[in-house]
């Protein structure tokens, strides 16, 4: 199971300050059983958001947000409330957001970190790749993650190394950077790009003892005992 | 006193007078006699020495001890500091050992993979990015670490970044807009650009340069072209540099390379001169045909 934890809520309030209203999208697959996930905890998060003067135009639980076909076919009848929202929140792994990502055409913000894949990777289909480092800024990079899909693991930019859009590691490979910029692009978010993105938080890679210590976790754990 | 003297390259920069760096790429292995004899060749005509920091991902003496050695020799070196081989510890330690031994330039970049290099078995640490390691000299510099702890006492350094005018689509054009926007918030006092062939390529980058109001010293990057070999590999291999058919042809051409090398770089230098505040000229090798390539401009 993927093991998620919720961002620090200053953290993701500083993120949605400029939103007013946000479609929160959450998966019913691993997160619920990391409590970070299911129904409640989206019930709860549409009352903190609105405490802020933010509107919610809907909530969408979807059981596996890393399948894209699917959340294409679950979304369709929610397209006004999706189409009605500046963005969108999603709780969900790294994999999950960049799957929702390349499906809707709006900023996906991370509402969780993810901390480790435990073991499995859901029901991911998808060409996605999470570095499961907790420091998730997939908002920042139009839904591609900077840390899977560059080998520098540039935060601020490509390098000078890329060619026609291929990377300097490998021809045949995509610079990651010419799909950062070129999603959020679609999107119309190119100004994110401007914001100075710090050195990642290295120490949030291994996932702590107590985290470990989830219900999913420890009944993995009895089966390799 | 050296503290806060400003030292040659930073002086003549800002004192708006048309500027030449250099590059020696310290050797492999603990001989010093070659770079001592470039540095000879240098040490009147450049205002400031780069010294590259494992360029290609090639392990050699390092940047640190050869800027080092120039200083001693009465040169003005620029510490090259990749990201590449050191975490935010080592890089942070290493910015402070430059700043007691008088070196006073930094350039920031974030380094080749390994994997192009001669140790590709060896793990790319990339810690942190370019833009970040500018933040990280201007948090030394205001008398803090990264972890926020306070130093004995602020270095100060004289910062430059790089930026390559000819990257060839539109993402990785803007992005280098976008980077070099960031570079300069985080503290970039001057750029060097990727060497560049084509006067037109680097008019048109500076115009969208001073589109966005940038107004930081940028030295154009050269590269001192030794025959049509070197042209085709660069065209073939290095991402962001292209030789125009000209230029190759003209190479294939001659008999007398060196002459021809000297001529095109002495003619792309004054074509460049009136949109930038110097040149950045690489020899590779060729040290000592620098003094005949700047020899108009001074």
């Amino acid at each position: 199971m993927i093991l998620t934890e919720f961002k620090p809520v200053e953290e993701l309030l500083e993120k949605l300050k400029e939103e007013k209203k946000i479609f929160i999208m959450g998966c019913g697959g691993c997160p619920e059983g990391a409590d970070t996930g299911g129904k409640a905890v989206l019930t709860d998060m549409k009352g903190e958001l609105e405490k802020e003067e933010k509107t919610i135009t809907g909530i969408l639980e979807i059981d596996f947000l890393c399948q894209k076909a699917l959340i294409r076919s679950r979304i369709k009848p929610r397209m006004d409330e999706i189409k009605n929202a500046d963005s969108v929140l999603v709780f969900s792994c790294g994999l999950g957001v960049q799957a929702t990502s390349a499906v809707i055409d709006k900023v996906c913000y991370p509402a969780l970190n993810t901390i480790t894949f435990g073991g499995i990777t859901g029901m991911w289909q998808g060409t996605e790749r999470c570095d499961t480092c907790g420091n998730c800024i997939l908002d920042y990079t139009g839904g591609i993650c900077p840390y899977t899909a560059c080998p520098k693991k540039l935060e601020n930019g490509a390098c000078a190394g890329q060619s026609n859009g291929k990377c300097e590691v490998d021809p045949e490979r995509d610079c990651g950077w010419e799909l950062i910029y070129n999603s959020l692009k679609r999107i119309g978010k190119l100004d994110i790009l401007n914001k100075f993105i710090p050195p990642r938080d290295y120490s949030k890679i291994l996932p702590s003892a107590s985290l470990r210590k989830t219900r999913l976790w420890a009944l993995d754990e009895e089966e390799i005992v | 006193m050296e503290s806060i003297k400003k030292l040659k390259f930073e002086k003549n920069l800002r004192s708006g007078k048309f500027a030449v760096t250099c590059e020696i790429g310290p050797p492999k292995g603990a001989g010093v006699e070659e770079i001592r004899e470039a540095a000879g060749y240098l040490k009147d005509v450049a205002d400031g020495i780069n010294v590259t920091d494992l360029q290609s991902s090639v392990m050699r003496l390092g940047s640190l001890a050869t800027c080092h050695l120039l200083k001693e020799w009465g040169l003005d070196p620029i510490f090259q500091v990749t990201c590449r081989d050191r975490n935010r510890l080592a890089l942070q330690s290493d910015l402070l050992s430059a700043y007691v031994l008088g070196i006073r330039n930094v350039l920031a970049l974030t380094g080749d993979y390994t994997t192009i290099g001669d140790h590709p078995q060896a793990e790319p640490v990339f810690d942190i990015d370019s833009v970040q390691l500018l933040w990280v000299i201007k948090n030394l510099e205001e008398g803090k670490d990264l972890a926020g702890k306070e130093l004995t006492q602020k270095p100060s350094f004289f910062k430059g970044a790089v930026v390559n005018p000819g990257a060839d689509t539109e993402a990785s054009y803007e992005l280098q807009i976008i980077k070099m926007k960031k570079k300069i918030d985080q503290g970039a006092q001057f750029f060097q650009t990727q060497a560049i062939f084509d006067a037109e390529v680097f008019k048109r980058f500076m115009e969208r340069v001073h589109k966005e109001n940038i107004d930081v010293p940028i030295l154009a990057g050269i590269i001192l072209l030794k025959s049509e070999k070197m042209a085709n590999y660069m065209n073939k291999f290095i991402p962001g540099v292209f030789v125009p058919e000209p230029l190759v042809k003209k190479m294939e051409g001659t008999m007398d390379k060196v002459s021809m090398c000297i001529e095109i770089a002495s003619r792309l230098t004054e074509e460049v001169k009136p949109y930038c505040a110097g040149v950045h000229i690489q020899a590779l090798g060729w040290e000592k045909h620098i003094p005949a390539v700047v020899k108009n401009l001074k």
